[in-house]
């Protein structure tokens, strides 16, 4: 649980020093509790205050990193359950399984297949975060080895006790995360992990247990840990997640203070995309998950990308002229606002007509088109400027401007004082855009 | 260990919604379907009970949507008769109940008068034995007389009705109140906007525990952010003990997802993107998948493959 201003304040010298940079000793605690400074950006404070009060002030959910330099991933340190509370921070980790059984031919190629699952959407790169690498075969170090050095993510290393002991010793360096420890293997698991620094995967029948086990690796030594599900009763796991992300971060259960890992698996490939959606949005860290093909990436990655977006700031796109097919200079010409939701909406209305465009995006701080206007963040004057500074009149011939249907005043103003002398008054609502340039564009 | 006892109080219960009527009832169908009435979030019965799960209302349309051939050709020559479609929506795909789009009463589209819609409500009414939703285009001076039509050939069967909106909500309620019918609240992605359609229902005399809830449907990457945020915020404010938010909450999934370029585009447009065959279905089944996490009690779905994939799905988060 997150300490108040107040208990922070009690540990601290209370002599306003000020060598915190902070003119009070109450200003320094309440920048601590609001997670902006350290407790150790205090000169003066005594260690007992401080073990004392960094138990209390760490947060509910460990962030945990798996990987080395260059190759990260880095994930858990959510504080919600739910992305409108504030927000969820570190977006969930696609993992692609490589199965231990497969050659070394086999192995190398699905890892160049997810070397290759890179894709732009919307302006962000979505990938496959994770190898997963199982290591039950004839040469775990061998096979540990290739994946590190084949691989452009971070590797997970699942086997048996033996075959781990030999493969994350040989890529100790990678950081990998150690897949998995239950009660039998425990006590190998987390001595493996903490003399290797790398992160440890728990697992067990209960949340019980589970408390049980991450207390005991955490007595060896480990700090960070991923605690472990699969899926053969899914909906006991959305319970079991659900329950222990309210245990951490509600009641500060510092042994299930861990991000989660989940492993997809399904009666068929589509079940388990649904399945792997479904635990997306609901408190997985890292989904393991068979295939990686584009067809099932492309939606698990739009979810996360999706449910990760901070809930308070507006998604915006890029300010600028944007073209839809392969436009020309008799295409015709909108302009809408950079509200993202606006932007698409416009943008898949017009590919839905088959009339290629261009579209001009005016920056309206991320405001759709009425609020726009209604806050003062549009006006025809900033239209024609935008329209001006992308250099939308050389693109086409004619001088003919779709605006929105909500903003007819701006009419009269952007002939006036513009070269577009033929405004279009256009539909209010994006789905008319189709009908409306069937009907006005010929 | 023990483990800190973490269950929600919730205090209230999300409302239960019957549609159709069986010959009991006064009505023609051979079961009904019923939403709701669960006392917690989706899923987490270890703090209260979740009576009915959700179900899946196969998307037919009046007259063939602007969709991919490939999804055309996976629901078969059938999509040209909303009949047929209509039964193999049930017969092959398995639906619970039909949501039935009269797009073709659009007056920009085809314009199709309100007699010929309601030969189509009543004839889908007679090709299936399961219960029906019924929607208008969304032109409301059109709806106002297409709907009542077509109300009125399925009096008594207890269908639910789209949608009804703040600017057309007179007009719906007068029709489901004549025909006893249950109503679907609309609002535009804003949370603020479905209360104030409910409270502008029940202050024209209708009950809010025959309504079932409607935030415009965002698509997987369009917006389900908003959407998805906005259906969770209205559940728990619904089991917090708001009656103005209790209902149960409907997403149209099958008629967003088809109209965006990520489930729909060729490869040749979206490089390494994959089969859009299998890329659409995937799309359409994620999205579902992330809204039955939001909190939607009725998933009007599509593809078939997407349909199979959630009726799964349903069954194994249960």
């Amino acid at each position: 649980m997150a300490l108040t201003g107040m208990q922070i304040y009690k540990s601290l010298p209370k002599t306003n020093c000020k060598k915190c940079g902070f003119p009070t000793c109450m200003a320094f605690a309440m920048q601590v509790a609001a997670k902006q400074k350290a407790l150790a950006d205090c000169p003066e404070i005594s260690d007992d205050a401080q073990s004392a009060l960094s138990d209390a002030s760490a947060p509910p959910m460990k962030l945990v990193k798996i990987g080395a330099s260059g190759k990260e991933f880095v994930f858990g340190q959510e504080t919600v359950m739910f992305r409108h509370e504030e927000k969820f921070h570190n977006p969930t980790g696609v993992a692609g399984k490589i199965s231990a059984s497969l050659s070394d031919e086999e192995a190398a190629a699905k890892i160049e297949q997810i070397n290759k699952a890179v894709f732009q959407r919307v302006g962000e790169e979505l990938k496959v975060s994770l190898c997963a690498v199982g290591v039950d075969c004839s040469d775990p170090a061998a096979r540990a080895k290739m994946a590190a050095e084949k691989s452009n993510v971070p590797l997970i290393l699942m086997g048996s006790v033996d075959s781990l002991k030999a493969a994350v010793e040989a890529v100790k360096d990678q950081k990998p995360l150690i897949y998995q420890a239950d009660a039998s293997s425990i006590d190998a698991l987390a001595e493996l992990a903490a003399a290797t620094k790398a992160p440890l995967a728990v697992t067990a029948g209960s949340l019980e247990e589970l408390a049980d086990l991450t207390k005991k690796a955490k007595d060896k030594g480990v700090e960070e840990m991923v605690l472990s599900f699969n899926t053969e009763k899914p909906g006991d796991t959305l319970r079991t997640l659900t329950i222990a992300r309210r245990a951490a971060l509600k009641k500060s259960c510092r042994e299930l203070g861990f991000p989660a890992i989940v492993d997809i698996n399904g009666a068929t490939p589509e079940v388990e995309g649904a399945l792997a959606n479904t635990f997306a949005a609901k408190y997985a860290g890292i989904l393991l998950v068979n295939s990686v093909e584009p067809c099932q990436l492309l939606p698990l990655l739009t979810t996360i990308q999706n449910i990760y977006t901070d809930p308070q700031k507006p998604n915006t796109v890029e300010t600028k002229l944007y073209e839809v097919g392969q436009p020309d200079e008799n295409s015709p010409v909108f302009f809408t606002t950079n509200f993202s939701l606006t932007y698409f909406s416009v943008e898949g209305e017009v590919e839905r007509s088959k009339i290629p465009a261009y579209i001009c995006v005016v920056d309206t701080e991320g405001l759709g088109v009425l609020n726009a206007y209604a806050g003062d963040k549009i006006s025809a004057e900033k239209v024609v400027k935008t329209l001006q500074e992308q250099g939308v009149a050389d693109k086409v011939k004619h001088r003919k401007l779709i605006i929105p249907g909500y903003l007819p005043i701006f009419r009269a103003e952007i002939e006036e004082t513009s070269e577009w002398k033929e405004v279009i008054i256009g539909p209010e609502l994006a789905s008319k855009i189709p009908a409306f340039l069937a009907e006005n564009w010929k | 260990m023990d483990i800190p006892k973490v269950n929600e109080r919730w205090t209230s219960q999300i409302n239960e919604v019957t549609i159709g009527a069986t010959a009991d009832q006064g009505g023609t169908r051979s079961k009904v379907i019923t939403v709701g009435g669960q006392t917690t979030l989706p899923g987490m019965t270890f703090e209260g009970d979740i009576p009915n799960s959700p179900v899946i209302a196969g998307y037919v349309s009046d007259v063939v949507p602007e969709w991919p051939d490939f999804l055309k050709k996976a629901i078969g020559n059938e999509i040209n008769s909303p009949t047929e479609w209509a039964q193999k929506c049930v017969q092959e795909f398995g639906c619970d109940l039909i949501s039935l789009r009269l797009n073709g009463a659009d007056p920009s589209g085809d314009d199709k008068s309100a007699a010929d819609c309601a030969k189509v409500v009543e004839n889908v009414l007679k090709a299936v034995d399961v219960p029906l939703i019924i929607w208008g285009c969304g032109d409301d001076d059109k709806d106002a007389i297409v709907l009542q039509d077509c109300s009125a050939v399925v009096k008594g069967e207890n269908c639910l009705i789209g949608s009804a909106k703040e600017s057309n909500y007179k007009t719906i309620v007068a029709i489901c109140k004549a025909d006893n019918h249950k109503i679907i609240s609309e609002a535009p992605v804003d949370i603020n906007i479905g209360k104030q359609v409910n409270i502008l229902l029940q202050d024209a005399g209708y009950d809010l525990k025959d309504v079932v809830m409607f935030q415009t449907t965002a698509a997987l990457g369009y917006g389900l952010d908003y959407v998805y945020t906005i259906l969770e915020r209205a559940r728990m404010t619904g089991l917090k003990g708001d009656k103005l938010m209790a209902g149960p909450q409907l997403a149209d999934v099958g008629g967003e997802v088809w109209r965006i370029k990520d489930a729909v585009a060729s490869e040749e447009i979206l490089p390494g993107w994959g089969d859009p065959e299998r890329r659409g279905p995937s799309w359409e089944a994620a999205c579902a998948a992330d809204y039955l996490q939001a909190g939607a009690d009725i998933l009007v779905m599509s593809h078939p493959s997407a349909i199979k994939t959630i009726q799964e799905t349903i069954t194994q988060i249960a």
